[in-house]
């Protein structure tokens, strides 16, 4: 968990070309203060950079998105520039064109700025997971969960209380409020990780008390999540080894005593979710 | 029956773990690593051709990034899945070629997926690896500045040790002239975590580098031990864990899955370089 920090400090201010249209602002201020450079601006800075160079800091680039996007924390353009692009802002849109490229024909990657506001980005994958992947990626039961908390507020038309939330995850023995084997700190996971990777959001209702929250689909299950395929699965039985993984987090005893047969499962399943509409 | 579900992102793409042990950012570090040294590439990017990935090479590529470290016959059943769920043409014997098309297009970011030998198994093992270190690499290590002198203590111990070991005592004796005091208990923590992290291995309070950190470091060690390290007679890989020949004018070693393979057969064992008789025990070469 080692920042070294002295490393930003000692290179961030030693190069001699003044960027064009920005101060040295520091700290989250930095996007603030920094102007997309104009193309024939972009085209002229390019003319003076030997091609190397340009391709160094692509590579740079594409190593600091992966590496930040492994925790699932959006990207801050400003960080960005500050700590990776620094001198070469000039030509910001050619580096992000190039790392952007790079992305999709090497890893199979999008990036894709989810909130144009704060200027954030996150990797998506460009695959979606199929059936027949699971052999090759163990079904994660934290995703099965958010999933599961996804078609939730999806059917409650995208807002749904957090009373409702808990109680459901209640009837999946999963209790908030206690230590969970597989999850840990349910509430935190739900309320602190998944919102702070933008999967969903947790809105205080002004004027409760005490008080009480709204989930709703957070930035990155927008971009991340079809809808469309979403509803197909709440309202089709899905392939029966996909429903096992998604409930992966009951404990045996519950999963046996639910399956009579294959039918029963899916009825089951079903029933769940118009049961709680 | 037909619907394929959509999970939040298929796949969150987990970085190759390169970037998690920083032992750069530790003082003493050489020069040489520093700044963007391009090390160990045999390819030269302006002469020969980048070959043109496809989807199933990108899928291969982020089980890879998922991964960190899969072994051989993994990594083939990866290929053969790959290409089937992408229909493309898949062979069996082009499976070098497949990692050579991904690795020509890895080049230009500076990472590369590399090959190398558990030293235990014998098994071959690939892992995706950086091949420079940066500013960006140094903000990333999960380890502080101490914990990394440690490490470095343990790899000491390593190379200096002809079987490629660390025993517990010795680590924690070595840490004694370290600046930074840290407790028993700290250090056993510590162990635990180097191992959970798979950067050591451990058996019976044993300490061994894991496949992974050999692989990934190979650079590194190459660059900081120099003539310090081991190398093994038969496969001309950089050694741990190895056996000496006792002949001592000879000393050459070998790793222990290489010696089983090269003296398959044979009734009296002999040094591949002075032809003395080999008096380790030879270990069950069960690669077939």
């Amino acid at each position: 968990m080692l920042q070294n920090k002295r490393s930003f400090n000692t290179h961030s201010s030693s190069a001699n070309k003044k960027p064009s249209g920005t101060a040295g602002a520091a700290g989250e201020d930095e996007d603030a203060t920094f102007t997309q450079p104009t193309s024939s601006q972009v085209e002229r800075s390019l003319k003076k950079l030997l091609p190397g160079q340009i391709d160094q800091k692509t590579a740079d680039v594409v190593e600091y998105i992966l590496v930040k996007d492994q925790k699932k924390i959006p990207i801050r353009r400003g960080d960005l520039v500050k700590h990776v692009i620094k001198e070469y802002r000039n030509v910001y849109p050619e580096i992000m064109k190039r790392v952007a490229h790079t992305f999709e024909e090497v890893f199979g990657l999008k990036l894709v700025n989810i909130d144009t506001k704060n200027q954030l980005y996150i990797l998506i994958n460009k695959f979606e997971a199929i059936a027949g992947g699971l052999s090759f990626s163990s079904p994660d039961p934290k995703m099965g969960l958010l999933f599961v908390i996804l078609s939730v507020i999806f059917m409650k038309r995208g807002v749904a209380k957090e009373g409702l939330i808990w109680s459901m995850l209640g009837r999946l023995s999963i209790d908030p409020a206690k230590r969970h084997e597989k999850f840990g700190d349910v509430k935190k996971m739900v309320t602190d990780e998944f919102v702070r990777q933008r999967y969903i959001e947790y809105v205080p209702i002004p004027h409760t008390d005490p008080p009480e929250h709204n989930f709703l689909w957070g930035l990155r299950a927008n971009v991340e999540v079809s809808k469309a395929k979403l509803l197909q699965f709440v309202a089709e039985p899905p392939d029966p080894r996909l429903l096992f993984s998604l409930f992966f987090f009951f404990s045996f005893t519950q999963i046996t005593s639910l399956k009579l047969g294959q039918g029963h499962v899916y009825h089951c399943y079903i029933t769940f979710f118009f049961f709680l509409f | 029956m037909s619907t394929s579900p959509t999970w939040p992102s298929g796949t969150h793409v987990v970085f190759p773990c390169c970037y998690k042990m920083n032992l750069s950012s530790v003082a003493g570090a050489p020069e040489m690593l520093l700044g963007r040294t391009r090390v160990g590439f045999q390819r030269s990017l302006d002469t020969e051709p980048r070959h043109q990935m496809d989807d199933s090479h990108r899928r291969f590529l982020q089980a890879m990034m998922r991964r960190g470290i899969v072994d051989e016959p993994t990594a083939k059943q990866l290929h053969q899945h790959c290409c089937s769920i992408q229909n493309t043409i898949y062979a069996s014997d082009q499976f070098d070629e497949y990692i050579d098309t991904i690795n020509s297009n890895l080049e230009p970011i500076f990472m590369q997926i590399r090959k190398g030998m558990c030293e235990d198994s014998g098994l071959q093992h690939y892992a995706l690896v950086n091949m420079i270190e940066t500013d960006v690499t140094r903000m990333t290590s999960d380890y502080a500045d101490h914990e990394l002198e440690i490490f470095r203590k343990i790899m000491d111990l390593v190379v200096d040790s002809d079987t490629g070991r660390a025993y517990s005592t010795e680590i924690l004796n070595s840490t004694v002239t370290l600046p930074q005091k840290t407790k028993k208990t700290e250090i056993e923590q510590l162990l635990n975590r180097f191992v959970h992290d798979n950067w050591l291995t451990e058996k019976e309070g044993v300490y061994y580098l894991s496949t992974r950190c050999i692989i990934e470091m190979e650079q590194y060690i190459r660059n900081m031990y120099q003539d310090q390290i081991k190398v093994c007679r038969i496969c001309r890989n950089i050694a741990f864990q190895t056996q000496v020949c006792e002949n001592p004018t000879c000393g050459v070693k070998m790793h222990k899955p290489c010696m089983a393979r090269f003296f398959r057969g044979t009734t009296e064992p002999r040094c591949p370089a002075c032809k003395d008789v080999w008096t380790h025990e030879i270990p069950d070469d069960s690669q077939g």
